[in-house]
């Protein structure tokens, strides 16, 4: 990799890039995403290697892993390019038949394709799925085709071409003016306007100034930003260019969560090869312009996703935030200027210099502008990341794209925005998602975490767990949260074990209303949403815990009961085996029956049991 | 007390109060915990108090004053896995293994953890030993898994 010396060095390297390439050439692209790499995209890499070298054209396919190519509930994903062939849940014994079949003959292997649930008509090509069909990719765009690990491949994909336009044709104001007119907001869930951020900064006294890119998705149920920052982490970088220039700062930090030693990887790599290349580092392309970032590791706190607890890490201290004003773009990082924002927002800009602000804002709603990403997980048909524009419906996105709910079960909820988030119950389903519309249910856009629940999923048992994540994870700096979540927790439990009281609807309303007001940062503020929206929307669930001491979902353990259906029972001992107290037992190659007095209700023969022989009530 | 691993960390940094965490982490990775003696050298050549030292060290997750195990088992309860089962699931794992959650087993073979979320929630639920994940854990899939490293 040569030193980049000037701009029209990274033009002309860049045409040698694209003229080395043959647009026709044969590509074997394994899904090496958040969903698929669990599923074993190493081994299927291994094995296509493996098959690919034994039929001698191991020279002539190209064989990359790449990013996260979206339907991960059909994972592992295999693209076959140029023809555009999606593979799904390819496992390394189809190998050999998909280099025979495709790679050596050009032909389809029906049998792995997806096929459209109603008319079971094969959907051979990416886009013949419905799923990929109404998607408007901008972020995610390049994760099915780029190996993250090769700066080549993004810059053939037009990588780094803002350096061009903002450090040669822009002035920082230019830049600024750009975002703001192109309205992008906030992706990490405050959504408050980019733009008006960075001039925030610029305009600030001190020197000198930081740019921060907050990769700690801490929310639950997220991972867009963990398949950005494994996927395509050089849009990460060069947006933090752009956003550095604009406001005069000269050093960067990433801040990764631990828990994702791949992002860190990834993000450090593509760091060391744009300073190599000459696009990090002092006068870059000869220009005035210096700036250089450093990866900095979350050691394990959600609250650190705060941005005023994430600073506080950075700087060696414990995570807990600090009341604003100041706002981290007056007194952030060591008490200097800095702008912070999301993997997501970053990762918004380079494209946004590239095509103008107008083609941005085309897109979206009126105050909501873009593309937003979802990762639609939980009791959907389809789970995944989806990115649409913003204003799309909830019915689009979860029945739409995320093809229903499984099993034929009945749509209950879908929450929103992490555990500051709030539950949206059916009769808004027609809602277009944006920033405002999601505050006005209750909820909020969040990092865009979007988890669908079914009439199996109690609501209790959802505010329960959420309250009991923030608790765990206050930092316990001030009153209202560190005491209320816990009064609450407290309450919950209560209910979800049968000893619920009328009084406690007024007490948990009481302290929400305590929590919301009182507390210092966004964690405790909307530390409520969990149990005010499920209060509001599923009241009744909650009344049939505390009046009849029932669970309808059948989910809190303590409220039901276990038997063993004897017609249905194989004897296979295998939740004899899984009981934890013993409670379970009788003669040999007959039905098994649990002893109640010495049940615990732990709920582990279910899961045990492969015949559904283990009855709920 | 192994002062040269210790001064080989040390040396990869400024010793600059902000260098405390990054520098807790690599003790943490090489250790596999942090000794209260190479906490006191932290202390001195970082010019930080060691209580200071101590508040950062029990506030972060990551950390831990006792050895952890040979391997650490992450069993994830972020809120997809929650509802595809996932606290049963580590209660399953902690039966199996006899060992509370956030312990580690007698033979220091095994640290038990819970995470908030591991970011693979479209294959619920999920667990993560040492550096491989598991997809889609049942509680019958719990024995041959935890084999392997038996």
């Amino acid at each position: 990799m040569p030193f980049i010396e000037s701009v029209d060095h990274l033009t002309e390297y860049r045409r040698r890039v694209r003229a080395a390439r043959d647009p026709q050439q044969l590509q074997v692209l394994v899904c090496g995403g958040p969903g698929c790499l669990p599923l074993g995209s190493e081994e299927l890499a291994a094995a296509f290697a493996a098959e690919m070298e034994a039929k001698g054209i191991a020279g002539k396919v190209l064989l990359k892993t790449t990013g996260c190519h979206g339907l991960c509930s059909h994972g592992v994903r295999v693209l076959i390019r140029p023809q555009e062939v999606s593979y799904q849940k390819v496992t390394p014994a189809d190998v050999p038949e998909i280099v025979e079949t495709t790679l050596l003959n050009g032909g389809v292997v029906e049998r792995l394709v997806y096929h459209d649930p109603e008319s079971q008509a094969p959907c051979p090509h990416k886009m013949d799925i419905p799923f990929y069909q109404t998607q408007n990719p901008l972020v995610l765009r390049k994760l099915d085709i780029i190996d993250p690990e090769s700066l080549d491949d993004y810059l053939a994909l037009g990588g780094y071409r803002t350096l061009r336009k903002i450090l040669f044709q822009m002035t920082p104001e230019e830049v600024i003016t750009a975002v703001e007119k192109s309205g992008l907001r906030g992706r990490g869930g405050g959504g408050f306007p980019t733009g008006r951020k960075w001039r925030l900064c610029r305009e600030a006294q001190a020197q000198p100034k930081f740019v921060i890119c907050n990769g700690d998705e801490g929310d639950p149920g997220a991972f867009m930003d963990r398949a950005v920052m494994e996927g395509d982490p050089h849009a990460v970088i060069e947006g933090m260019i752009v956003g550095a220039y604009a406001i005069g700062a000269m050093r960067g930090y990433i801040y990764v969560r631990h828990e994702y030693p791949l992002a860190v990887k990834r993000l450090q790599k593509a760091i060391d090869q744009a300073r190599e290349f000459g696009i990090l580092g002092n006068n870059i392309l000869r220009s005035k312009f210096s700036f250089d970032i450093k990866i900095s590791q979350g050691a394990g706190a959600f609250v650190c996703g705060e941005e005023t607890a994430l600073i506080a890490s950075i700087e060696g201290k414990i995570g807990e935030p600090m009341p604003r004003p100041p706002y981290p773009v007056q007194a952030g990082l060591f008490g200097l200027p800095t702008v912070i924002n999301n993997v997501e927002t970053w990762a918004n800009v380079p494209e946004i210099i590239n095509m103008g602000p107008e083609w941005f804002a085309a897109m979206g709603t009126e105050n909501s502008k873009g593309t937003k990403v979802f990762s639609l997980v939980g009791a959907v048909n389809n789970t995944g990341l989806v990115e649409v524009p913003m204003g799309t419906s909830l019915r689009q996105i979860i029945f739409g794209l995320g093809g229903g709910i499984a099993a034929n079960r009945e749509f209950k909820a879908v929450q929103t925005g992490g555990p500051s988030g709030g539950c949206i119950p059916p009769q808004f389903l027609d809602l277009p998602v944006d920033y405002d519309s999601l505050q006005q249910v209750g909820s909020i856009m969040g990092s865009g975490g979007m988890i669908v629940m079914d009439s199996h999923n109690c609501m209790v048992d959802v505010a329960r767990y959420f309250i009991t994540f923030l608790m765990e994870e206050s930092c316990g700096k001030c009153t209202p949260c560190r005491e209320g979540l816990k009064q609450l927790l407290a309450i919950l439990n209560e209910i979800t074990t049968g000893h619920g009281e009328e009084h406690h609807f007024d007490l948990m309303e009481d302290i929400c209303q305590t929590l919301a007001t009182a507390s210092l940062c966004g964690l405790g503020q909307s530390a409520a949403n969990p149990v005010r929206s499920t209060l509001k929307y599923f009241r009744e669930e909650y009344e049939r815990h505390i009046r009849d001491k029932k669970c309808p979902a059948k989910v809190c353990r303590k409220l039901l009961t276990y038997t063993i259906d004897p017609n249905e029972c194989t004897s296979c001992l295998a939740c004899v085996r899984e009981c934890p107290v013993g409670a379970i037992s009788g003669p040999k190659k007959e039905p098994q029956v649990i002893d109640q007095d010495i049940c615990i209700k732990c709920g582990l023969c279910v899961d045990a049991c492969q015949f559904d022989a283990v009855k709920v009530e | 007390m192994d002062l040269q691993r210790l001064e080989g960390i040390l040396s990869r940094y400024d010793c600059q109060p902000a260098d405390l965490i990054p520098v807790l982490q690599d003790i943490q990775d090489s250790y596999n915990y942090l000794p209260k003696d190479e906490l006191k050298v932290v202390a001195q050549r970082l010019n930080l108090p060691l209580a200071h030292i101590y508040s950062v060290a029990t506030f972060f997750a990551m950390f831990s004053l006792v050895p952890k195990g040979k391997h650490v088992c992450k069993v994830c309860v972020g809120t997809t896995c929650h509802l595809k089962g996932g606290q049963r699931l580590a209660e399953s794992v902690s039966n199996r293994l006899g060992v509370e959650i956030g312990y580690t087993t007698k033979d220091m073979n095994f640290t038990l953890e819970t995470v908030g979320c591991l970011g693979s929630c479209a294959q619920a639920p999920v667990m993560m030993i040492d550096d491989t994940y598991y997809a889609r854990v049942t509680v019958d899939k719990v024995p041959k898994i935890l084999k392997k490293y038996q």
